[in-house]
């Protein structure tokens, strides 16, 4: 086969061209002829279809995501926006913390143990881009019906690939979800988040500038994993019909990704670096062209210098690879050597492929022959952008009329208890301790709370004690009924995970999963959820820094649910302050922070009992969620509660048993006048928390909460080994960690 | 120079005993384990695998994590590194030699220590707050502690099954040599509930579970069971 | 090029998790009258040079020492022709 160089393509216009089974449109390729002025090459074709897939340019949902950016709050603690590898916040004592939630969704279900490894290592990368150590990981996992048998091969494949990759790599994992949903078959949601930490003048950005700089491609060997995964895998619907639509996920290799970080540090930490990005999805195309495009624009490279664990990869499957734990840099000429050295010591190997050029072009050779000229920008940033069609589906409003309230209840106090212990040991209310329990939580030894707690946290300065606390939140069901309000209900409920724990919730980062863009309804959930998330960010103070979208979660016509995760980032600047979920002091009160409404739509209750989808969602108010975070940071900061815990999903007794058995105490508890036992127990109303307030704190804490207008009602004590409310039951803790603790290990094991 | 020089010279205080602390490519509690030394008031000194020497250091850890990827065996390859036929040599001599987790298997596999660590039984990657029990108060790492007292310090591996074979195991017993046990659940299925071990000469001391992630109340599991590991060895030192 | 070829497997004492996982899942996948599963490990060695005594006398040590832990695995040596 002729190597099809630039020279080639301008003397054979009308050569056929794979676009179409690159995913591209007709339009796109029409475009990109345009911006040449000629027929793309096979590599600039390569690199056009990659870079401008769903996945890496987001296409569909960029005229959305601008809201982000348009209605940010004002916020001195930004750092760095939307638009690099991941966002950066200032969190005092000049540290600078960076995170960001992925998804590696598709990947998961095609191979589950190296799909999940490779989005923490992707993720992994991002944050060390930016200039930071990376201190934590966290997992919001989505499957199927947890007794569907696929879900037994997905589920511990991901687990295994989370754990496995990522307890090599030294990264504590503090936090994440476990959530089961039939809509999740076929398309479980495997989300991967990291935080990393580094001072100021540290922060690193993805450019390219200064002519004679060198380019430095260095980490493992290029091979033929993943090629087009980007293009095909990420961007297009499953379809049964076409295996050869599912080409092989790229396999990690942890601890070169573990040499890569201690490496990349040690070259930051003598600055040695004026410009560095990660290789992820679209592999050397999408590292080049972005460095390019950020920097002064032109870059040459020569492609043959590129170390192959493969030689027999052809230009463009090179250039599209996505072998993993791989990074580019740029590097003066001056510290090239220094550069190398320290990668020589770690055992990486390095190679300097070309070099920053005064000119405007991303020029690749293949053994010297010319095989890309183009503006890199057109590459990385001039994809194309649609406005997608968006219709509310007509099936909404249906949805919305069948309302929860309907639901038989439970007339006495024996079958509220019944349905207490069939909520706990539910799959999605059951204990997750089988799965996090794989996951190193100490490493690092900075470790101040991870899960089960409300939010995970670590401490970043051991002198100082200065903390950062991250908790992710989502919930499909509540989005469903309402994508506006569900995508605020998430960013309600991390954001008073974060305040649970003490710390002062700081910014936000989302991983938004959706099905098909190419379906109206699925499009409209998209533009409400990204409306609401934008609007309660601003309403909250708190700006999205960055994060990622996933389309085409859809199995034939059928999507997920709209599935808005939402991280938020916290800081405390003691972590000694923090807060625990636990009831662990006898004696100790028990207040109910917040109102309880008759809100059953969407809700666990709903779900488990009566395997029901429908009505509203609770109502959100984001001033309320406010109020309800600074009563629990200043409550934390002065000492005036030993425990909290969030109310969200399976209400008010889902959170009293979990604190319960998390502090190994009995409560005894009586339901406030005026409320129905039913309604107290399984509402999901938004805006609450329990707190477990030491008697001598009581009078100060009740004055603070009528001071500042926030209801708080104490509804019982911590007490014995079970927990009773008074005139419905009695339930010995024995019996209920047992139904809570033995449903997962019994479904997987 | 030579480990057994080092120790001979011994400190001459707390703050002065020099705990060496070794970094292979792919370990990952170094630096918990430097902090842990320090808060039990030694002077924690890195030793890279590649070293030739042990720059005058009075004891060593060999810290958790995935050397070399665990690839071929966990603990396989670092076994043959530079630093390690120092670390070998000085512990025939008399060094107090420390072998968490991974380390542990390096010290099986440098045949310091006898048996071999296998893939847990319930082949999981397990990460849980361990009770333990400690058998033996009288090895360089350990006399801070009473024999048969029980603490509780973090377990976090996927390759922590002891195995040994019956006579070994035997003489481990007669010996006083099984140095810590588990309590409560077997976590990994190792042999006779065995955690950690010491050779003859309680010198060397290997075991799975991590005294370095148990020394803060604020962090990890908040309690500071494994604190003692490291005031232990700076005890041993001084009276030296 | 000359391959060797060293196989390396658990002891018969040792209990092997692994190999009884895969065995556990046999009957599930509908594979019958497999009466035990023993997992171990294969290295492919491309030996540069003459595959001589000598070489095989190397190959040997390196197994012994390297490739296997006889405290837990037995191991094979031979050339793959």
């Amino acid at each position: 086969m002729t190597l099809d160089t630039v020279k080639h393509a301008e003397q054979t216009p009308d050569a056929e061209q794979p676009w179409a089974e690159l995913g591209l449109k007709p339009d796109e390729y029409a475009r990109i002829r345009e911006i040449l002025g000629r027929r793309p090459t096979g590599a600039e074709l390569a690199m056009y279809s990659v870079m401008w897939s769903e996945h890496c340019s987001y296409k569909s949902s960029k005229v959305h995501l601008r809201q982000f950016g348009e209605k940010a709050p004002a916020n001195d603690a930004m750092l760095v926006g939307i638009g690099e590898n991941a966002g950066v916040v200032d969190v005092g004592q000049g540290y600078a913390v960076t995170f960001k939630v992925e998804s590696h969704n598709h990947p998961s279900y095609v191979e589950p143990y190296q799909g999940a490894a490779t989005g923490v290592g992707g993720i992994v990368r991002d944050i060390l881009a930016m200039g930071a150590r990376p201190v934590a990981v966290v997992d919001p996992l989505r499957f199927g019906a947890a007794d569907h048998p696929d879900t037994k091969r997905v589920l511990p494949g991901v687990v295994a690939g989370i754990g496995g990759y990522g307890n090599c790599l030294g990264l504590p994992n503090i936090g994440g979800e476990v959530v089961f949903d039939a809509c999740y078959q076929g398309n479980p949601l495997v989300n991967a988040g990291c935080i990393g930490v580094m001072k100021h003048e540290d922060i690193h950005l993805a450019k390219a500038s200064g002519a004679g700089n060198k380019v430095i491609l260095y980490g493992a060997r290029t091979g033929g994993d993943g090629i087009g995964g980007v293009s095909v895998l990420a961007s297009e619907t499953f379809d049964d019909a076409k295996p050869a639509k599912r080409p092989a996920v790229q396999v990690g290799d942890p601890f070169q990704e573990k040499l890569l970080i201690e490496c990349t540090l040690e070259i930051f930490a003598e600055k040695l670096v004026a410009g560095i990005q990660d290789l992820g999805g679209a592999g050397l195309s999408c590292a080049t062209s972005e460095l390019a495009s950020a920097g002064s624009g032109g870059m040459r490279v020569e492609l043959d210098t590129v170390p192959l664990r493969d030689s027999s990869l052809s230009p463009e499957e090179i250039l599209m690879s996505e072998s993993q734990e791989r990074m580019c840099a740029i590097v003066e000429p001056d510290k090239a050597d220094r550069f190398l050295e320290i990668c020589e010591k770690w055992d990486v190997i390095a190679t300097v492929i070309g070099e920053v050029t005064d000119g405007s072009q991303l020029e690749i050779f293949w053994h010297g022959e010319q095989i890309v000229d183009v503006p890199p920008r057109s590459v990385a940033h001039d994809g194309p952008v649609y406005e997608r069609p968006y219709a509310r589906p007509e099936w909404q409003d249906a949805l919305q009329a069948d309302d929860a309230a309907k639901l038989p209840r439970p007339a006495t106090g024996d079958g509220l208890r019944a349905q207490v212990l069939q909520l706990v040991s539910s799959p999605n209310q059951a204990s997750k301790a089988w799965v996090t329990d794989q996951y190193d939580r100490f490493v690092q030894g900075n470790t101040v709370l991870a899960q089960p707690e409300d939010s995970g946290m670590v401490r970043i300065d051991p002198d100082t004690n200065l903390g950062v606390a991250i908790a992710t939140d989502g919930n499909g069901r509540y989005a469903k009924l309402d994508p506006y309000t569900g995508a605020q209900l998430a960013l309600a409920e991390s954001y008073r995970n974060v305040a649970a724990t003490g710390a002062r919730p700081l910014a936000v980062s989302d991983c938004l999963n959706f099905g098909s863009p190419e379906d109206p309804a699925v499009m409209w959930q998209f533009a409400e959820a990204t409306r609401g998330l934008a609007d309660g960010c601003l309403a909250l103070g708190t700006p999205v820094t960055g994060g990622n979208v996933s389309l085409y979660n859809q199995t034939g016509d059928t999507a997920i649910h709209p599935t808005p995760v939402v991280a938020v980032l916290g800081v405390i600047d003691d972590v000694s302050r923090r807060t625990p979920v636990a009831f662990a002091e006898e004696g100790q009160l028990i207040y109910l922070l917040g109102d309880t409404k008759e809100e059953l739509g969407g809700s666990a209750w709903s779900q488990v009992v009566h395997g029901h989808l429908g009505g509203l969602p609770p109502k959100v108010d984001l001033e309320r969620e406010k109020l309800l975070a600074e009563i629990l940071i200043s409550a934390s900061r002065d000492g005036m509660v030993d425990a909290a815990h969030d109310l969200s999903d399976g209400g008010l007794i889902q959170a009293l048993a979990e604190s319960c058995l998390r502090g190994g105490k009995g409560a005894r508890i009586v339901v406030p006048d005026g409320l129905d036992p039913f309604v107290f127990l399984f509402s999901e109303s938004a805006g609450r928390a329990i707190v477990a307030v030491p008697r001598s704190e009581e009078v100060r804490f009740n004055d603070m909460c009528g001071a500042r207008g926030l209801p708080a009602a104490r509804i019982g004590v911590i007490d014995g080994t079970d927990i009773t409310v008074q005139d419905q039951f009695t339930l010995p803790l024995a019996e209920l960690r047992e139904a809570h603790e033995s449903t997962i290990p019994s479904l997987l094991t | 120079m030579t480990a057994t020089s080092s120790t001979a010279a011994g400190p001459t205080g707390l703050g002065n005993a020099r705990i060496g602390v070794v970094t292979f490519p792919g370990t990952l509690d170094d630096r918990d384990t430097q902090r842990a030394i320090r808060l039990a008031g030694g002077e924690a000194v890195e030793l890279w695998h590649r070293d030739k020497d042990l720059k005058q250091v009075d004891a060593v850890v060999l810290a958790g994590g995935f050397s070399y990827g665990d690839y071929l065996r966990a603990g396989a390859i670092s076994r043959f590194s530079p630093v390690m036929e120092m670390i070998i040599e000085g512990a025939r001599q008399g060094l107090p030699v420390l072998g968490i987790c991974n380390g542990f298997q390096i010290l099986t596999e440098s045949h310091l220590l006898p048996g071999a660590m296998l893939r847990n039984n319930h082949l999981h990657f397990i990460c849980r707050d361990q009770r333990l029990r400690v058998e033996n108060a009288d090895t360089a790492w350990t006399n801070s502690y009473e024999a048969g007292q029980e603490i509780s310090i973090p377990l976090k591996n996927i390759d922590g099954r002891y195995v040994a074979d019956e006579r070994t195991l035997d003489e481990l017993e007669a010996e006083g040599r099984v140095a810590f046990r588990y309590l409560g659940m077997n976590p990994n299925g190792s042999l006779r509930d065995i955690a950690g071990i010491t050779n003859a000469a309680g010198n060397v001391v290997g075991l799975m579970p991590h005294p370095e992630h148990a020394v803060e109340p604020l962090i990890g599991t908040g309690r500071t069971d494994g604190l003692g590991f490291f005031t232990s060895v700076l005890k041993q030192l001084v009276s030296a | 090029m000359a391959r060797v070829v060293v196989d390396v497997m658990l002891k018969p004492e040792i209990l092997d998790p692994q190999g009884q996982a895969v065995h556990r899942a046999l009957p599930r996948l509908g594979f019958e009258g497999i009466a035990d599963v023993r997992q171990g490990k294969r290295f492919e060695l491309e030996v540069e040079g003459p595959l001589d005594d000598a070489a095989l006398a190397r190959i040997h040590e390196m197994a012994e020492t390297f490739l296997a832990n006889t405290v837990i695995e037995d191991f094979t040596v031979r050339v793959d022709s």
